[in-house]
């Protein structure tokens, strides 16, 4: 299995996934026959209504929660051999920083984990609090930062060891529009120059449009993908890109593939199938 | 330091001072102009002349009660936190001990009193170091346990991302999120360990021991000396709890609000 | 994982099998004491030896044990069925039994522990309506509510004893003292525990202050108000204990303990038994106040988990 990890092999694979959660009233399948494969330096939103699976999706790729079925691979590894090597960040929906660590060493806590010397750390977590824009921060604590710092200060650490995948869980849903617009801007930054491999969860279409390369549109009840839509804006986003013709169009191919599920009943699941495998 | 923040921080102990100045002189001056007879409640100067006049007894009193008071809860917070930091991994102990310790906590410990004196005998400090700890122990295991295991799913949910050990886990996360819940079973424990050593010490003990001291000037209707007395006992009980609440404050120094009174 | 397997049927067992979990937890820990206690009596206690003919045979058990100690003597640490059978000993020559006694200053003791209770949670209560309403009152006044805590005032009861002229009054302020604090305490957080929002909504219906505590602040205090009037209840039959010590009134659980800690030497059974008495005492008052909130609270809870 794990031969097949060259440098064209996809960063995740995830084949045939099912996930049933056992809950008090019976069980409930958040997921049915998940195939997807995302490549090197892609940038790829998970999209969909709630409750369609998006984000045990992207936990069941960071190994934080288990298949019912099906398998899936990262780095050409099992999720579970690619935790413990940590292949990826993790970026949650709060920041999930620790208040007694000042911001600093928020950012340096998987480098300690990781057996990081201090002097390294210290200089990887200036070169992430300036890439994050949070240069003279590091002293300060959690609390005395903005929501959208805080965000910063998590998407920081979550590419403290320069990991090959990013994974993000609505990293910018509890922030305000003006200011996930920006994030929006910044990450595309960061995302430039790293050139990491990102997996997005996201209910914003023009966030998952402006953001990606691809976008993988989801259904509910149960979690299925319905549809992959390529998204060939031109690199680098900018302001200006939320301003072309081509970014409207492909926002209103988004929708019109959330919706189409809704008015669809049960869809063509082999077609779909099909259309999932990038 | 700006002015403003001169100002704030004297807004926070400015009023209390105030009205201890003027409880004390109210007190003073109406019981001096109304000439209120001394007899159960006198005037603070009377009280602080018995302080004076019975120092040596007082400060061998303090001595006895406090180190009881102190050795009692040197053990039951020892005990108990380590109990906390041995159980809070097993689900079913930590379930076992939670509710006993709070049942624990309904019971007066203090009853056991007698029981210990009889052991141990009354001369021996023994008695009271053993019910202090006791009284203590169930308040400081329930809040480490509480600590160690009220965590942040997110935060243990980001550990496992990283693949952290448990190790790391309760030395990253739970421990120093167990620190506020402690520092507050500490303040509890601090006020029990001295109610704790005074009442155990009614039970028997020497007689320049605060608790006995108390009783016995009582019972001879010598007031002032038994108010001194209650003084000594103020200032090791209020003692104590403002060096918990300053080694809290070194500790803990990201906690942002100084009235934070922790969790319950 | 394997948690999420196990965790299916666990939680369709969870309601009916968590009491019986706790009741038989309750169960094990009694039995443990018990063991712990026969067990220290065993190498600890007094030898003894059992001379008797059973069914026609004669039986001679003799125990030597290893480690004698004077803690464990009988004298100091009675066998637990001696400790039993006190309760049904009269307690006095040709008096009633102890059961009875002890019960009659049980029922003494808690009502003093009630009114100490009443006052000092009505007192709570009051004074954190006050704080709320007042910042200024609030900073001046709440060090000292929690300094009252850490002084022993408790050292002041033989004093408020003699003030009262030696009565239950006396007992109950004591015990009213060491009600107040956590009701305070709660009172101050839950009275500004709603919404921010709600309180504007409060504004937007120009409610007055009254009205506010009437229909918003007290209201989403309860349950904090519970919480702390369970801790209430323990430190009101605790406070009722301590202020009878030196009260020297002959009724109530303190007298008792002061009593039959003078007969410890003769009868260490009965002090014994009067432990038990104080701590099933608050076991009960405690238990009354949980019962009182899932009684009160009931609507509430369900139509907040239902919804």
């Amino acid at each position: 299995m794990s031969d097949a990890a060259t440098m064209t092999a996809p960063v995740v694979r995830v084949s045939g996934v099912d996930k049933v959660f056992g809950t008090a009233s019976g069980a409930v399948r958040a997921l049915e026959g998940i195939d997807l494969a995302i490549d090197q330096t892609e940038f790829v939103s998970l999209i969909g209504p709630s409750g369609c699976g998006k984000s045990t999706l992207l936990r069941l790729i960071a190994d934080l929660t288990a298949p019912s079925a099906g398998s899936i691979e990262v780095n050409g590894k099992p999720a579970r051999r690619a935790r413990l090597d940590r292949d990826y960040g993790m970026v949650f929906q709060a920041p999930v920083l620790m208040e007694w660590r000042d911001i600093a060493r928020n950012i340096e806590l998987p480098l300690e984990l990781m057996g990081f010397k201090k002097a390294e750390r210290a200089r990887r977590s200036s070169e992430l609090l300036k890439l994050v824009e949070l240069e003279g921060f590091g002293g300060r604590h959690p609390w005395q930062l903005s929501g959208g710092m805080q965000q910063r200060v998590a998407i920081a650490r979550a590419l403290a060891f320069d990991p090959k995948l990013l994974l993000m869980d609505e990293p910018f849903g509890a922030l305000d529009e003006m200011t996930r617009e920006r994030m929006n801007l910044e990450l595309m930054g960061i995302w430039t120059r790293t050139r990491t491999t990102v997996v997005f969860v996201t209910h914003s279409i023009p966030e998952a449009v402006f953001l990606s390369t691809k976008v993988v549109v989801m259904s509910a009840r149960p979690g299925r993908v319905t549809q992959v839509i390529d998204i060939d804006l031109p690199q680098p986003r900018t302001v200006e890109t939320r301003e072309q013709e081509r970014y409207f169009e492909l926002v209103t191919e988004v929708r019109e593939a959330l919706r189409r599920r809704d008015d669809a009943g049960v869809p063509d699941v082999d077609r779909i199938r099909a259309e999932g495998i990038a | 330091m700006t002015l403003a923040a001169i100002r704030r921080r004297s807004a926070s102990w400015l009023p209390p001072v105030v009205v201890f100045v003027a409880v004390l002189v109210l007190w003073e001056q109406l019981f001096l102009a109304l000439d209120v007879k001394t007899f159960l409640i006198p005037r603070p100067s009377i009280i602080w002349a018995a302080l004076g006049e019975q120092w040596t007894t007082l400060q061998r009193g303090l001595l006895y009660t406090g180190t009881e008071a102190i050795l009692g809860l040197a053990a039951g917070v020892t005990l108990g936190t380590l109990a906390g930091l041995a159980t809070a991994r097993w689900a079913t102990i930590r379930e076992t001990l939670v509710p006993l310790g709070t049942g624990m906590s309904t019971i007066p410990i203090i009853a056991f009193a007698p029981i210990m004196i009889n052991w141990f005998g009354f001369e021996s400090q023994l008695p009271r170091i053993t019910v202090v700890a006791l009284m203590t122990f169930f308040p400081v295991m329930v809040n480490t346990i509480r600590g160690l295991t009220q965590v942040d799913p997110a935060a243990i949910e980001l550990m496992d991302s990283y693949a952290a050990s448990p190790f790391e886990v309760l030395r990253k996360v739970r421990i120093p999120n167990a620190l506020p819940y402690w520092f507050t079973a500490l303040r509890i424990a601090v006020t029990l360990s001295v109610i704790g050593a005074v009442v155990g010490e009614f039970f028997g003990g020497p007689l320049y021991s605060l608790g006995i001291y108390v009783t016995n000037q009582t019972g001879s209707f010598k007031y002032p000396n038994a108010w001194a007395a209650i003084v000594m006992a103020c200032v090791l009980g209020i003692g104590l709890y403002l060096m918990a609440a300053l080694v809290e404050r070194i500790a803990l120094p990201w906690r942002r609000s100084e009235g934070a009174s922790g969790e319950s | 994982m394997a948690v999420a397997a196990r965790s299916l049927p666990q939680r369709r067992l969870a309601l009916p099998g968590r009491r019986v979990r706790i009741a038989l937890t309750w169960l094990a820990i009694v039995v443990l004491l018990a063991l712990v206690w026969e067990g220290a009596k065993w190498f600890f206690g007094d030898p003894w030896r059992i001379h008797a003919t059973f069914l026609g045979l004669p039986i001679d058990i003799e125990h030597t044990p290893p480690m004698p100690s004077r803690i464990a003597r009988d004298l100091s640490l009675p066998h637990i069925w001696d400790v039993a059978g006190a309760f049904a000993e009269p307690a006095q020559r040709n008096g009633a039994p102890l059961g009875a006694i002890l019960a009659g200053q049980a029922w003494f003791t808690f009502r003093e522990a009630l009114i100490g209770f009443a006052v000092g949670g009505l007192l709570g209560l009051l004074l954190g309506i006050g704080f709320v309403h007042s910042r200024l009152a609030e900073r001046a006044f709440v060090p000292y509510v929690v300094a009252s805590q850490t002084v022993p005032i408790l050292a002041i009861s033989p004093l408020i004893v003699v003030a009262t002229k030696a009565g239950w009054v006396s007992v109950a302020i004591i015990s009213a003292y060491l009600t107040f604090f956590p009701v305070t305490i709660a009172a101050l957080r839950g009275l500004r525990a709603a919404d921010p929002r709600a309180f504007e909504l409060m504004r937007s219906y120009a409610a007055g202050k009254l009205a506010v505590l009437w229909k918003l602040r007290l209201p989403t205090s309860v349950p904090y108000l519970f919480s702390s009037l369970r801790v209430a209840a323990a430190a009101s039959v605790i406070g009722a204990l301590i202020g009878e010590l030196p009260s020297g009134i002959p009724d109530g659980l303190g007298a008792s303990l002061l009593n039959y800690n003078q007969y410890y030497t003769s009868g260490p059974e009965r002090l014994w038994a009067t432990i038990i008495a104080c701590s099933i005492l608050g076991l009960a008052f405690v238990g009354l106040v949980r019962l009182a909130e899932t009684l009160l609270t009931r609507n509430r809870y369900r139509s907040a988990t239902g919804a």
